[in-house]
């Protein structure tokens, strides 16, 4: 019998296999070497998914600018300035100075995107130096306070009925962010501008306060990632964010997410970062070196997008 | 049709890279004029060679955009050819000529290899690119795992100054000193390599038919299509095309600084600056407007703001945020196309 899948279901279903493969070639890996079986633990897997969810956070908030086609350079140092400002300010008010400054670089983003019409490559790019030249300049005459708050630590680090906080903020974003797509008006104005903002101007969406909104929770959640971040390696520091710009795009594209814009559910986003993050922990098993980990990991992303990714032809 | 009116007709399609043009000339006279040694070839050397790997890389990066796509490798496949140049720019003049061959053939290749996986794949640019750019960055790893390398000093000299020294290194047209090469005497080689790139590959890729159709596939493909053009060869044409441009970026760089480095933090930047550059110098990101020349003003415009650090007396902690703020200001003068809108569906595309 020949299993018919949705087309939009595709990469989810392809992707999801490709975990498994993953998860298999992996415990064979470990079974032949060292005769144990750690990838199939859940103490490992959860290890795994709670270094993944500042990934996994990152990545969903690059698929709202994504499905507008639009993308938004600037998470790296959103995440580091939210961090930093936070620890700075340190106490109660920590975690309410990170989200400050995520609403804050969403608003100019959006703005500059929205209503100045600049194209998002730049601007984000743009406005991502600002941001590092804001911090080289804050840090730079004098040190100030970078380490946790106890707030912090506790959502990165500890643990509630034996599952990391952290994993809880993550599918905490995640159910948020699911919800918001597949239920509410914002979510259908994000799915119609980016498949054309033209028309969903003419039938009455706010196609402006749309592309703003969707900046500006990419960068909250940039910032969640940084307070994360902070909390899990006790500090915040500058280029914290560097390591998470590509493989959030990746992840948001693998999920079947259109670069395009105006496709794409969320549980693919999630399988995205799932998939990239058992790579890599299946790579640093396997002790690979970073020059083969860059060729593997770019070889993954075409071979997948080879299968399901592909765009249709030009013809007219 | 008046000389003139075809005159303002250029400037008119042309607005931004003219825009571009005038403030790097503006900005080069007065770095000049304030500058203790000013208008000396000193000067113009040094700026120069900290100028030629990004501008190769912005011209590289210009042929996707123009496309109306984005190639985020151009970054890594400069790093990937710096440390292949880094093994092999040594040994007799003919190796180090076949070294240099076989570095911008690796760059070319890897262009094409790309431009195969956006036609033939049918993958989009962006994300095409951001994966062979890590395979470009692994390979870099793998030839070279530590910095370092074995460049040959003369070469490294020779064109990393002016002409005369360049004569002089190799006993060419009496050591520099012949009378036809006076009033080049004193134009440093890096500027002279890429004029010559520039004149050799782009010039007659612009005016091909393959260039043309680069140009209309960023305007508008699906018309490209009906009218025949050769679509897929564009596509290919200006993917390797860009490779080799990266390539010469790569080969410069190793050159300039005798060793190469597979730095994956270093590639980012090249490829974020090009970008950067490219939209300085005129190029529309959607695609069909713009040309390397005005890419490779983009990228001197870029370093003519930094080289305004070493004589302005300028917090050095400061430094980044003047440059973030001066790109952010630059690009938002592309915002004034909506004042000028008169149809609001017209701002969607």
């Amino acid at each position: 019998m020949r299993m018919s899948v949705a087309p939009e279901n595709r990469p989810i279903v392809i992707a999801s296999l490709f975990v498994v493969v993953i998860l298999l070639a992996g415990t064979a890996y470990t079974l032949s070497t060292a005769g144990s079986a750690p990838l199939l633990s859940p103490n490992y897997l959860l290890q795994q998914l709670q270094t993944g969810s500042f990934l996994g956070i990152c990545a969903a908030g690059m698929m709202m600018v994504i499905l507008l086609g639009q993308i938004d350079l600037s998470i790296p140092w959103t995440l580091t300035a939210a961090a930093m400002t936070a620890t700075a300010v340190g106490g109660d008010l920590a975690l309410p100075t990170a989200l400050g400054v995520g609403i804050a670089v969403g608003l100019l983003n959006g703005f500059g995107v929205a209503y100045l019409r600049i194209p998002s490559m730049i601007f984000t790019l743009g406005v991502d130096t600002v941001l590092r030249g804001l911090m080289v300049a804050q840090t730079g005459g004098f040190a100030p306070q970078d380490t946790a708050t106890p707030i912090m630590l506790f959502l990165a680090k500890d643990k509630l009925l034996g599952i990391p906080v952290a994993i809880f903020v993550w599918a905490g974003v995640s159910l948020l962010i699911a919800l918001m797509l597949t239920r509410t008006g914002f979510g259908r104005s994000l799915y119609a501008t980016g498949s054309r903002e033209g028309a969903a101007y003419l039938s009455g969406i706010r196609t402006k306060w749309v592309i703003v909104g969707a900046f500006v929770i990419s960068s909250v959640c940039a910032s969640i990632a940084g307070v994360l971040l902070t909390g899990y390696s006790a500090k915040a520091y500058q280029g914290m964010g560097n390591a998470f710009l590509l493989p959030a795009i990746a992840a948001v594209v693998l999920g079947g997410t259109h670069i395009l814009g105006g496709k794409g559910r969320y549980i693919g986003t999630l399988i995205g970062v799932v998939l990239i993050v058992l790579l890599n922990s299946v790579l640093s098993i396997m002790q690979m070196p970073e020059a083969g980990r860059q060729i593997i990991y770019g070889s993954v992303i075409i071979g997948m997008l080879l299968v399901y990714g592909r765009n249709q032809r030009v013809t007219s | 049709m008046t000389h003139k009116a075809g005159w303002k007709r250029w400037l008119f399609q042309n607005i931004g890279f003219a825009t571009a043009l005038l403030l790097l000339i503006v900005l080069f006279l007065t770095y000049n004029i304030l500058h203790p040694r000013g208008f000396s070839s000193a000067v113009a050397i040094q700026n120069s060679n900290e100028t030629a790997a990004i501008a190769f890389v912005a011209m590289a990066q210009t042929l996707p955009v123009l496309l109306g796509g984005l190639d985020l490798s151009v970054g890594a496949v400069m790093t990937l050819t710096n440390c292949v140049a880094s093994e092999l720019l040594n040994g007799s003049p003919w190796q180090i000529l076949f070294g240099m061959f076989l570095t911008l053939l690796t760059g070319t290749a890897f262009g094409f290899m790309n431009g195969c996986i956006v036609v033939y794949g049918r993958i989009q640019p962006i994300i095409a690119t951001l994966a062979t750019g890590a395979i470009a960055i692994g390979l870099a790893l793998l030839i070279r795992p530590k910095p370092g390398g074995n460049v040959d000093d003369d070469l490294g000299w020779a064109l990393t100054n002016s002409v005369y020294d360049f004569a002089d290194t190799y006993g060419l047209a009496d050591g520099g000193n012949a009378w036809w090469l006076r009033p080049f005497a004193d134009i440093p080689v890096p500027i002279m390599l890429i004029v010559f790139v520039a004149v050799v590959a782009w010039v007659p890729f612009r005016r091909s038919v393959t260039g043309r159709t680069v140009y209309a596939i960023g305007s508008a493909e699906g018309a490209a299509y009906m009218s025949g053009l050769p679509i897929e060869r564009a596509k290919i044409a200006a993917f390797t095309l860009g490779g080799f441009f990266a390539a010469c970026g790569g080969l410069y760089l190793a050159i300039q600084t005798s060793s190469g480095n597979a730095d994956i933090q270093q590639a980012g930047a090249y490829t974020l600056n090009s970008i950067a550059a490219v939209v300085l110098g005129g190029t529309s990101l959607l695609g069909g407007v713009g040309s390397a020349i005005g890419s490779l003003v983009g990228a001197m415009i870029l370093r003519v703001i930094s080289f305004y650090f070493r004589i302005l007396d300028i917090d050095p902690l400061l430094q980044p945020l003047i440059e973030g703020v001066v790109l952010l200001v630059a690009v938002s003068f592309g915002a004034f196309r909506t004042l000028r809108v008169k149809n609001q569906l017209d701002l969607f595309r």
